[in-house]
């Protein structure tokens, strides 16, 4: 496969580590009410699509970033990829 | 009809006119006691037992295709219990137990082959690690051997001893494990199975759940609605799909694994062997093909396809390995789906839903666990009750800190 | 009788003789023959047996699709299964032999198996072979695969090399007939990036085995001065010998380039075979088609090959064994066949035209509405049985039968992607349909386009296309004036009879197989192919599957497309593991890491170990130690008792820096890290967002916004990983930078009393090395041997007093010199990672063997160190109920209750009266090694409630070795528990 790398152009998926769905991203807080929930969600349910998947990549023979690929689990096309920096703080990330 | 060598000459003396259908093409009917959704191995097992050994007499089994065309059709055949931890070995052996005895139980010859299955270990911690396992294998009442250098070389001689990149420094031997042809469980079962008055639907393709209260009715199909006391979905590869139509999300991701078969070779290789330090495990089929795999291709996928980076991972390790294979020729490649679970390891369970049962999570070790999978599934659908040995595989093990992780690299689906 | 069959013409170097052999017969040829063109030459139509029955069979094909012609190619370790002796290219001094037979292949012992075929019909043996249970692996199994196989491997290494390449184009052109030369002119002069590959050594394609001309001249003439053309065009790669072999994700093909099997060996240093990998943007496949046999009873005697192929063992090799050739047809092609045949002066017997509007305007006999209902001549055919069309019968005597039943689209590489071919009733057949592959487009024979000038057009109209995607304008290459005949065809795929009629000739598959799998149920398509083993043969069923399913629909009363389709997978045509591999095998198998000091290691004697991709020194033996153990506690005992010396270069390095550097660290290890002050190391538990321990080091603040962290050798890229994860997924905003600095720094450990004495002679003197002014887990930068920038660390995994130092990795052997010098006067050694094995499982450290992914802190006995006040990664879910049972397994000490007695590693502790099984179990042992210090076997464990049970005496049971050990359950801190010794 190839990844659009939003800063370096497409790069063979081999350059990359595959990690899984972009939703561990949004990881919660483990000091809130009902943590235990939360993480139990948030580490080990998946919604599995058969279609466009939100996915982290690494690029760890490259820069060394963290990429969401939009991706379709059915047919593999890749319809985008971006900083997963990027994603993160659109997702109300910060420190 | 019973299959035996006498019919067989039988029939060929008299021009094979006596043959009938394996198993019936029966219209489904407005309601069963229980609906399997799945004609995998797993699916076919479940109906098989719950006909033969649990009395259920109003069982049907749905399958959206043709059956046997999920993973039971597409693995590399192996079967073995050589596992370490306590959820898993009993469930395996189990399973084990029931492949020696497969064949004369359901009259059709699957070819179970037990030429041994050896695992290598190249590093003195891999060999610890698997002296471990061996011993719980032992402790469990297993048969399993520990082989040192020496030991794996009376086995197999042709490996790479001289000139490895990681030398062989022993292996852990399960004599008991082997090969099985993987068509002929699915249809041995849907045979048995179809015998002993199951309805097996094909191309019948759940497009959802009824559920009222709380409480699963039934199944909605692309040939209509499906009443039934109770469902069991099997239909691993699939599970995410399947369920997300009663709404429930799963500690499963579905991967794509491929799979490889070369050309047909005269008798090369002694039973089933694993590479420690590579991706790649090996065996010869009666036909002479050698099959093989390994890692994961690693990203999620439904497209039962992969891609080169694996396939030349995997014939690295297989020349690193066995130097010999070389100038046989890969003849074909295929992908299968697994229901990649959190920890590697499977559920048979029932779920929020009432009378709404799931089987799934199998990683890519589905195959062999096909009989124990499809008795424990039964036991659990007929008395609502986990069978003995399948009482650790719960849904709600990730929740409790009870995970069953054979590789002990957490919750990461493509590790496993 | 050399080259009794040859007859005129043809693309062959008559200039040049080659000498062969097969089974041990001499022969000659010339070149641009292949093995089965050279054998036809010389008279001989016998090369092969079949799978099951032993059947005689002699080429169906003249190409890459051929069931039958199937050799083992030369000999010792190059010896080579299966190969096709219709693509194999013929070498002075090739040697080849028929396979899968017992005695000659004339009188072939298993064909035994042919006059039991009434009891081995499909699927017979899923109802035999039961009874008794002990027999299947005994005796039915052993001799099923003894029959079974093709052809065997020299069970010898390959000597041959075989690599891989990459390229990137604007359009892979896949093929290069009459399609794929016109479009590869097409993009070639438009100037794109064109890769032209052909799985033939000679371009051109049926151009090549026609007798068709292009415009003025002969379409091999046409094809040679294309690809002329187009070898000189600088932007157009031609790559004959070359075999796309599959279509895979975003137009990545991989291709087999055949460099050397046209020769008798490889030259010196050069691949035998080439695996590419190529990127291309657009690509365009034009692989023809295939003909199809039509089946009847004993349609496979040697002699019996399709129309197609006969006329390129006419045309292109001059080869016809035969005086009479008969012909069988449900299509126009069958003519083509008889008037090039008579056009060479070979005697067609009768065309034998299935259609009742058959034409007659050849000068040959045509037995329209006719079919052939039997073959005679079990080693090579005699006659044909032909029924007429007014039903009455005649014998044909001929030693040819040239059989056409219409051509199948090569449509493989459409479905490598799953796509599924449709239905074409002109045709009768599949074509390329459904949803390609993106960047994919089919031109030529492959589309179904069955002229020569259709193929021309369609292949430059689809460069054109395929261009004007990527912004580049063509204009399609001038065509030459070419054929344009209809293809006019009534299907048939066999003909009705008693006896077998052949589909899958290598897995002998017969229509009576088709129709008994139908009788019992297996009526899918795939339950067809699995059940009856139709198209799983080497040729992946390209001549048979389509009549395969024709029968099947018959049964069915269905139409051919609703009965199924028939997909492919890669490889297109099979590809060696070894080319696969690569130069990835052996010792190149993966890259091989060494550290600063290995050199130096290596001049001492040093035995390696591989750890992970690293190589490190495990012990140094000295002259008169001839166990390891001796090598290895002098190590140890030299190190507890004075000094010793340690290369940890492959310990993970990682930089961390930025103003919120300590916070960041503060999430990622479960222990506090936010207020460690500068100058000091602390030991950092690292869990994963599931509470297990991920790994542990040690972390040094060198500044107030710079911190070094170590981590274990083998989870260094992993960490790394995990960290840039948290910093760019979960705290995108948090200061702080972070870099791998694993090969940047070489680094040492030096332990043992003497150490401050021995590194007080490297550092220079500006810096205080005592206690008080550099105490234990203190750090600092520093420079050595006047000037040198460096790091030390006060820390120790051994237990001694020792130090870490790190250097910039060039300066690595210098340095392990310079310490071995200053060491000299200590008696100091060098030790390797069996002593620095020893002395933690001494000191009680928890390492690999204990870090296996399963543990928690609790399980460590450091469940304390997870502070309860952050949220650091793997502090909640570590609450969960299941991993703070109180039974819980913890770490902990063994000894041998007799210290002459001895355990090892993976034994499991049972009570001492109870059975030894699976619910007694009360853990296990992880790391064992004989301490010289304390003169016994020492180990460490995992046991349930651990930490309450010191003084307890259990079993350590071993049934895999068969040994059992009674053991005492001790402390883990077998040497220095108060921890003295590292503060001194």
């Amino acid at each position: 496969m190839l990844i659009p790398h939003p800063l370096l152009g497409p790069r063979d998926s081999q350059e990359f580590t595959y990690l899984g769905d972009a939703r561990l991203i949004d990881r919660p807080d483990g000091l809130a009410e009902g943590a235990l929930d939360l993480f139990h969600d948030y580490l080990y349910l998946r919604d599995n699509p058969a279609g466009l998947h939100q996915e982290l990549w690494f690029h760890e023979q490259g820069d060394r970033s963290w990429l969401v690929v939009t991706r379709d689990t059915r047919t593999h096309e890749i319809v985008g990829a971006e900083l997963a920096s990027d994603v993160a703080r659109a997702r109300g990330r910060s420190k | 009809m019973r299959y035996s060598g006498f019919k067989v000459l039988k029939e060929a003396l008299t021009g094979h006119k006596g043959w009938r259908p394996a198993w019936r093409d029966p219209e489904p009917k407005a309601h069963y006691d229980i609906v399997i959704v799945g004609g995998g191995g797993h699916g076919l097992a479940t109906a098989y037992y719950l006909a033969k050994v649990f009395s259920q007499s109003s069982v049907a089994v749905i399958e959206k295709g043709w059956i046997g065309g999920g993973n039971v059709g597409r693995n590399t055949t192996i079967i073995r219990s050589n596992y370490l931890l306590d959820g898993n070995e009993p469930f395996y052996e189990f399973s084990m137990k029931l492949w020696e005895g497969l064949e004369q139980d359901f009259n059709f010859n699957a070819m179970v082959s037990q030429r041994g299955v050896l695992n290598l270990s190249h590093t003195d911690s891999q060999r610890d690690a698997f002296r471990r396992r061996g011993n719980a294998m032992r402790l469990n009442g297993v048969d399993a051997e520990l082989l040192d250098t020496e030991g794996v070389r009376r086995i197999a001689p042709f490996l790479n001893f001289d000139s490895a990149r990681f030398p062989i420094k022993g292996g852990l031997l399960q004599p008991r494990g082997g090969t099985v042809r993987h068509d002929a469980v699915a249809w041995g079962y849907a045979r048995g199975a179809d015998s002993r008055g199951v309805d097996i639907i094909q191309n019948c393709e759940v497009t959802g759940f009824r559920i009222e209260n709380g409480q699963c009715r039934g199944v909605e199909t692309t040939r209509g609605f499906i009443g039934a006391g109770k469902v069991g979905v099997a239909v691993a590869g699939s599970s995410g799909q399947v369920m997300a139509k009663a709404g429930l999300r799963l500690p499963i991701e579905s991967h794509v694994l491929q799979a490889f078969v070369s050309e047909g070779l005269k008798p090369l290789l002694p039973g089933v062997i694993t590479y420690g330090a590579g991706h790649f495990y090996v065996s010869q089929s009666d036909k002479g093909g050698l099959v093989f795999g390994g890692d994961i291709d690693g990203y999620n996928s439904y497209a039962q396809r992969g891609n080169l980076p694996v396939v030349e991972d995997v014939c690295e390790g297989g020349m690193s390995l066995m130097p010999m294979i070389g100038r046989a020729r890969l003849l074909r490649m295929w992908g299968g789906i697994m229901d990649m679970s959190m920890d590697g390891s499977p559920i048979i369970d029932h779920t929020d839903i009432g009378g709404l049962y799931f089987n799934g999570g199998w990683c890519y070790g589905g195959f062999k666990a096909t009989p124990a999978s499809g008795w424990c599934f039964a036991h659990l659908l007929a008395t609502d009750r986990p069978h003995d040995t399948a009482t650790a595989y719960r849904f709600d093990r990730f929740r409790k800190g009870l995970m069953i992780d054979e590789k002990g690299v957490g919750a990461q689906p493509n590790l496993h | 009788m050399s080259q009794s069959h040859r007859i005129e013409g043809g693309l062959i170097d008559r200039t040049r003789r080659l000498d062969f052999r097969f089974d041990g017969k001499s022969y000659q040829g010339h070149p641009g023959d292949t093995l089965a063109s050279a054998l036809m030459a010389n008279g001989v139509r016998l090369m092969g047996r079949s799978f099951k029955y032993h059947r005689p069979r002699g080429p169906l094909t003249a190409g890459s699709e051929e069931p039958n012609a199937l050799v083992e190619l030369r000999s010792g370790a190059r010896q080579e299964p299966n190969t096709r002796a219709t693509v194999a290219e013929l070498y002075d001094g090739l040697d080849a032999r028929s396979q899968n037979r017992i005695g000659a292949l004339s009188f072939d012992l298993l064909a035994v198996n042919d006059l039991m075929s009434p009891f081995l019909a499909a699927g017979f043996y899923y109802k035999t072979f039961m009874w008794p249970k002990a027999f299947w692996e005994k005796l039915y199994e052993p001799m099923i695969r003894r029959a079974a196989g093709l052809g065997s491997l020299s069970r010898e290494t390959d000597p041959d090399l075989y690599d891989k390449g990459f390229l990137h184009c604007d359009l892979l052109v896949i093929g290069g007939g009459p399609a794929g030369l016109a479009a590869a002119l097409t993009a070639g002069r438009a100037g794109a990036d064109v890769i032209l590959a052909d799985e033939d050594f000679l371009i051109g394609g049926r151009l090549n085995a026609e007798t068709l001309t292009l415009g003025d001249t002969s379409g091999a003439v046409w094809a040679k001065a294309s690809a002329a053309e187009l070898a000189s065009l600088p932007n157009v790669r031609l790559m004959p010998r070359t075999t796309v072999i599959g279509a895979f994700d975003h137009g990545i093909h991989g291709a087999l380039e055949r460099n050397a099997d046209h020769l008798p060996s490889p030259a010196a240093g050069k691949p035998r075979q080439t695996l590419w990998r190529i990127y291309a943007k657009r690509s365009l496949l034009c692989a023809g088609a295939t003909e199809r046999p039509i089946a009847f009873r004993n349609n496979d005697r040697p002699g019996i090959l399709l129309g197609a192929a006969l006329r390129s063992y006419a045309n292109r090799w001059a080869a016809v064994p035969a005086q009479e050739v008969a012909i069988f047809t449900n299509n126009d092609d069958g003519h083509r066949t008889a008037a090039d045949l008579l056009a060479k002066g070979v005697r067609v017997a009768a065309v034998i035209d299935s259609r009742s509007d058959a034409p007659k305007t050849g000068g040959y006999e045509v037995l329209a509405g006719a079919v052939v209902t039997d073959a005679a001549g079990r080693l090579g055919l005699k006659s044909v049985t032909v029924k007429l069309a007014n039903g009455e019968t005649k014998t044909i005597p001929c030693q040819l039968l040239a059989v056409s039943g219409g051509w199948n689209p090569n449509v493989h590489l459409t479905c490598h992607q799953r796509g599924r071919p449709v239905w074409d009733a002109a045709l009768s057949s599949f074509v390329p349909g459904g949803v390609l592959s993106p960047g994919l487009s089919v031109a030529g024979a492959a589309q179904g386009h069955m002229s020569t000038a259709a193929c021309l057009r369609s292949g430059a109209e689809a460069a054109v296309a395929a261009l004007s995607d990527l912004g580049i304008t063509a204009h399609s290459a001038d065509l030459p004036e070419a054929e344009d005949a209809p293809y006019r065809i009534t299907p048939l795929y066999h003909v009705p009879g008693k006896g077998r009629a052949w589909l899958d000739q290598q897995n002998d598959v017969t229509v009576k197989d088709v129709k008994l799998a139908h009788q019992e149920g297996y009526v899918s398509v795939e339950h067809l192919k699995r059940y009856t083993t139709l198209g799983m043969a080497t040729d992946q069923g390209k001549t048979a599957n389509l009549g395969g399913l024709a029968v099947m629909a018959e049964m069915t009363g269905k139409s051919i497309p609703e009965t199924g389709t028939t997909i492919f997978r890669p490889p297109y045509t099979p590809v060696p593991i070894a080319a696969f591999a690569g130069r990835s095998s052996g010792k190149d198998f993966r890259p091989t890491r060494l550290t600063p000091s290995h050199h130096w290691a290596a001049r001492q004697g040093a035995v390696f170990v591989e750890v992970g991709m690293w190589m490190r020194a495990q012990w140094f033996p000295r002259p008169g130690e001839t166990q390891w153990r001796q090598s290895v506690d002098r190590e140890v005992l030299a190190t507890r008792n004075s000094v010793g010396i340690c290369d940890v270069t492959t310990l993970g390095k990682i930089d961390v820096q930025g103003s919120e550097a300590a916070e960041f660290l503060n999430r990622i290890y479960a222990n506090a890290f936010a207020k460690l002050p500068v100058g000091k190391v602390r030991y950092g538990l690292m869990l994963r967002e599931d509470g297990m321990v991920m790994d542990d080091g040690t972390t040094a603040r060198l500044a107030e916004d710079h911190f070094v962290m170590t981590t274990t050798t083998a989870n260094a890229v992993g960490v790394y990983r995990h960290m840039e994860f948290c910093r760019q997924c979960l705290w995108p905003d948090l200061d702080v930078q972070i870099i791998s600095t694993t090969e940047a720094w070489a680094q040492y450990s030096v332990a043992g009393p003497n150490a401050r004495r021995l590194l007080q002679k490297i550092v220079d003197p500006a810096h205080d090395l005592s206690n008080e002014a550099f105490p234990y887990m203190g750090c600092a930068e520093i420079t050595v041997c006047g000037g040198l920038r460096a790091r030390l660390f006060r820390i120790s995994f051994s237990g001694e007093l020792a130090y870490e130092i790190a250097v910039p990795t060039r300066y690595g052997d210098a340095l392990m010199q310079r310490l071995v010098e200053a060491g000299a006067e200590f008696d100091a050694v060098v030790y390797g990672t069996e002593a620095l094995g020893v002395m933690r499982i001494e000191k009680g450290h928890a390492a690999g063997n204990e870090l296996n992914g399963t543990t928690t802190a609790l399980n460590l006995g450091m469940g304390g160190m997870v502070s309860k006040k952050k949220d650091s990664i793997g502090s909640t879910l570590s609450e969960r109920e299941g991993l703070k049972r109180a039974d819980a397994l913890v770490l902990v000490g063994f000894r041998p209750v007799n210290p002459a007695e001895s355990f090892t590693a993976g034994s499991h502790f049972i009570a001492r009266e109870a059975e030894a099984n699976a619910a007694n179990d009360q853990g296990y042992m992880t790391s064992v090694c004989f301490s010289p210090s304390l003169g016994h076997i020492i180990g460490l464990g995992f046991l349930k409630n651990g930490a309450a049970r010191k003084g307890e005496v259990l079993r350590a049971v071993n049934p895999v070795q068969d040994v059992e050990t009674l053991v005492e359950v001790v402390s883990p801190h077998f040497i220095d528990p108060e921890g003295e010794r590292v503060r001194a």
